[in-house]
């Protein structure tokens, strides 16, 4: 999807695509962006025009569909010279990594699919016309004349269309194995060679528009599924391409940008403040502190220095720091996890869907119900094998499964559309059902209930000249804990004091003059504290003792309403984090927690999961970090936010794509819905069922009523599913 | 009820334009933006003069 360039009715069509096969060989840098304002045609014609105008950009095409602009650029222009002129004109513009974009070839068989659901639907459509005039009386030739002519239209309509339930049916009876398409595929070729037998042999019942309409139908419900399927694919490409692995290797004096693949072990890697640590490393120079709490739930910053070791994930805080690589790529920490993550034995590989239930029971009924009919009438018209194959072929038809494929894929994409417009994506087919069946909920703290950004606590703690100062001393730094605190001195409308000799200490702090006595601002160590358990920064005026402000983890928007809606929904709640219990112990309270773990390391918290779910709980994994993607794998569903790590990410079955955490509870609800219209829909396909197979194994069935059962049935299923918006 | 031996082919031909006109719109990817296609025939900026071929 990323490469090409849509078309507009204007232009001429042909010409551009043989444009984008040009391009494409060309040596030019293709760059994508993620543009998440544009949303009317002058937001289109103003970035196109601006990026056309941009010396080095050969053309720029804005997809507003998917808010994206794909630019051919000259070799030498970066991602970062395009976001500053968009950003002039107004546009936020995020850069993507056209590497991890790769929904191309996916979208193929997408296409694929619309083409035989195409060619299925107008040879239906146009064989049913004409079994309209067979079925309203029309005899002799005239009928011999429309079969031929359905004969026509249908067989190598079939052929094209049915190829996908074919192939499928091949590879399953090639294992041994039965599935849908085997019926499937028998009920279309018999149902195809035992009409155009009967055609030859000028007989009155031929069931081509049966077959053709068996098709589309189904292949309606593949599609349906694909599409849904490739939504969420492509919104959870996006999210893995907006962080594009870089890093800054240095070379001798030059500092050159590359991919991080192409780091190797013992380079000299600079790591700015505000950027995550692409390998695992060891600080050769510069002090800075460092966020650990994606890989292991710590809120409070740790300091790094000369001979620190660092690892992959991590976030560095105030100072810029140069790392030697000590390992990169597939054997960093943040690989090694994954080991973790394939001995969670997963309950997700051993859940069967409800359609394979169906299946299971379903594929070999219908055969054993087929073969009886053409035994038992082969008995009973003392062996008149034509009119036994043709009510073996008439039960095949009618029994086939036409509300059956639908029943699944009209449901979830109706709600997975539904649970998308709230914010969700559900990123794993049997992700709902699993959903749905959950009642003990455990949740991760810090990234997952909290939003990872300090809040300060005792304001009021303090007189209005220390605030000042410490404004003044915070304004000067980045660090999340400093601009808390400017934030919230400024914002309960205090001004800095005046200081002299401002300067930072990476690592540290900040420290100045105040009327000549020296004032700091920082870690507990430096300006001679004590540290508490809480997460807190010092202020010292002079040789006084220093104060600490102290602060709790600001709570994700929406996760009181989550979880309170969680808990009247009966769910038990549990909170395990990998953070100090002084914190978790507040957060417990503060939400209502009876159930909190502290310092879990991240085989406990898979441990704790696997425990719950041999005594019989279905877990609900709520969580971001690096240190939860075991347990995010070993849990029987899992959500995380889009803000967590790619790792967890791509672990979990479902990705919350807001900030807010209140969709969490509705998605629960709507879950449940769904699995029970899916369940309706399987009891309305098995009561047409009841119906018709009488008729048909009696000999009563005739293509009319094959016609009948199968489209009343599918329509009826899709409307039911329908319900659920 | 000879005529229908001209009008089925007929019928068909039409039907069957219609159909490949479709797989030429899947094949050069009309479906790609749908939005923004809505939205691109709203501007003006090409009104006068065609977008001149790069």
């Amino acid at each position: 999807m990323c490469a090409q360039i849509a078309a507009c009715p204007a232009c001429a069509v042909a010409p551009s695509a043989e444009d984008i096969a040009r391009m494409s060989e060309a040596v030019e840098a293709r760059i994508m962006l993620s543009l998440p304002q544009i949303h009317c045609a002058a937001c289109i014609s103003a970035v196109e025009r601006e990026l056309s105008r941009t010396a080095g950009v050969n053309s720029a095409r804005v997809n507003l569909t998917l808010k994206r602009v794909s630019i051919e650029a000259e070799p030498d222009k970066t991602a970062g010279d395009m976001t500053a002129v968009l950003a002039a004109i107004g546009y936020e513009a995020h850069e993507l990594d056209a590497g991890t974009l790769r929904a191309t070839e996916t979208d193929k068989r997408g296409r694929e699919l619309l083409m035989r659901l195409a060619v299925a639907g107008f040879a239906m459509m146009n064989v049913m016309m004409l079994s309209v005039a067979i079925w309203s009386g029309a005899q002799e030739t005239t009928r011999e004349l429309f079969h031929w002519v359905s004969a026509a239209i249908a067989l190598p309509a079939i052929a094209f269309s049915a190829q996908p339930f074919f192939r499928s049916a091949w590879g399953m009876l090639k294992v041994r194995h039965l599935n849908m398409d085997v019926p499937i595929s028998l009920a279309i070729l018999l149902a195809s060679a035992m009409s155009f037998y009967e055609v030859t042999q000028g007989g009155k019942h031929a069931y081509f528009d049966a077959a053709l309409s068996l098709t589309f139908f189904l292949l309606l419900g593949r599609y349906l599924d694909h599409r849904t399927r490739a939504i969420a694919r492509s919104a959870a490409e996006e999210l893995a391409a907006l962080e594009v692995p870089r890093a800054e290797r240095l070379n001798g004096e030059n500092v050159e940008t590359i991919a991080i693949a192409e780091l190797a072990v013992g380079d000299l890697v600079r790591v700015k403040p505000g950027g995550r640590m692409p390998v695992d490393g060891v600080v050769i120079d510069g002090q800075s502190e460092l966020d650990r709490s994606l890989l292991t739930g710590e809120t409070v910053p740790v300091f790094a220095g000369f001979d620190t070791v660092v690892s992959a994930g991590e976030v560095n805080l105030t100072g810029p720091l140069t790392v030697r690589v000590t390992a990169a790529g597939e054997d960093t920490s943040l690989h090694r996890m994954a080991d973790l993550v394939a001995m969670a034995e997963s309950s997700k590989n051993r859940y069967t869907s409800l359609a394979d239930k169906a299946a299971g029971i379903y594929a070999p009924g219908v055969h054993l119900l087929a073969l009886l009919a053409f035994v038992g009438w082969l008995i009973v018209s003392g062996g008149d094998i034509r009119l036994s194959l043709n009510i073996a072929v008439a039960v095949l038809i009618i029994t086939c499964p036409c509300a059956l494929g639908l029943a699944v894929p009209a449901v979830t994409t109706a709600a997975s559309g539904r649970l998308f417009r709230k914010g969700m994506l559900i990123k794993d087919a049997t992700a709902l059902e699993r959903l749905a069946e959950v009642d003990t909920v455990v949740f991760d703290k810090t990234g997952t209930l909290t939003q990872g950004q300090p809040k300060l606590t005792n304001l009021d703690e303090f007189t209005r000249s220390d605030l000042e100062i410490a404004l003044a001393l915070a304004e000067a730094s980045a660090h999340p804990l400093a601009v808390s605190l400017s934030n919230a001195a400024t914002s309960a409308g205090f001004k800095p004091a005046k200081l002299v000799d401002l300067r930072e200490v990476p690592g540290y702090g900040v420290e100045g003059r105040w009327k000549g006595k020296p004032v700091r601002l920082g870690r507990a160590a430096w300006v001679g504290a004590q540290a508490g358990p809480q997460t807190a920064t010092y202020l010292q005026i002079g040789n006084a003792s220093p104060m600490a402000f102290t602060f709790n983890d600001r709570l994700r928007e929406g996760a009181t309403e989550a979880i309170a809606a969680l808990r009247a929904q009966g769910m038990s709640l549990v909170l395990i984090s990998g953070d100090a219990p002084a914190a978790v112990k507040d957060m417990a309270d503060r939400l209502g927690f009876d159930d909190w773990t502290s310092e879990a390391l991240p085989q406990d918290k898979a441990a704790r999961i696997k425990a719950l779910s041999d005594a019989g709980a279905k877990v609900l994994m709520v969580g971001d970090g690096l240190n939860d993607t075991a347990a995010l794998t070993a849990a029987h569903v899992s959500i995380s936010p889009a803000t967590a790590l790619d790792a967890a990410r791509v672990a979990s079955d479902i990705v919350l794509l807001g900030n807010d955490m209140s969709p969490m509870a509705d998605a629960t609800v709507i879950a449940r819905k769904a699995t029970r219209r899916i369940l309706e829909n399987f009891g309305i396909a098995a009561g047409y069922n009841m119906i018709a197979v009488p008729i048909a194994l009696l000999g009563f069935a005739t293509p009319l009523v094959a016609a009948l059962a199968m489209s009343a049935s599918s329509i009826t299923v899709s409307l039911n599913a329908l319900r659920l918006r | 009820m000879g005529v229908i031996v001209y009008l089925i082919p007929i019928s068909l031909f039409l039907g069957g334009m219609g159909l490949i006109a479709f797989f030429w719109t899947v094949k050069t990817k009309q479906y790609e933006d749908p939005e923004g296609d809505a939205q691109r025939i709203l501007s003006d900026e090409w009104d006068d003069k065609p977008r001149p071929e790069e």
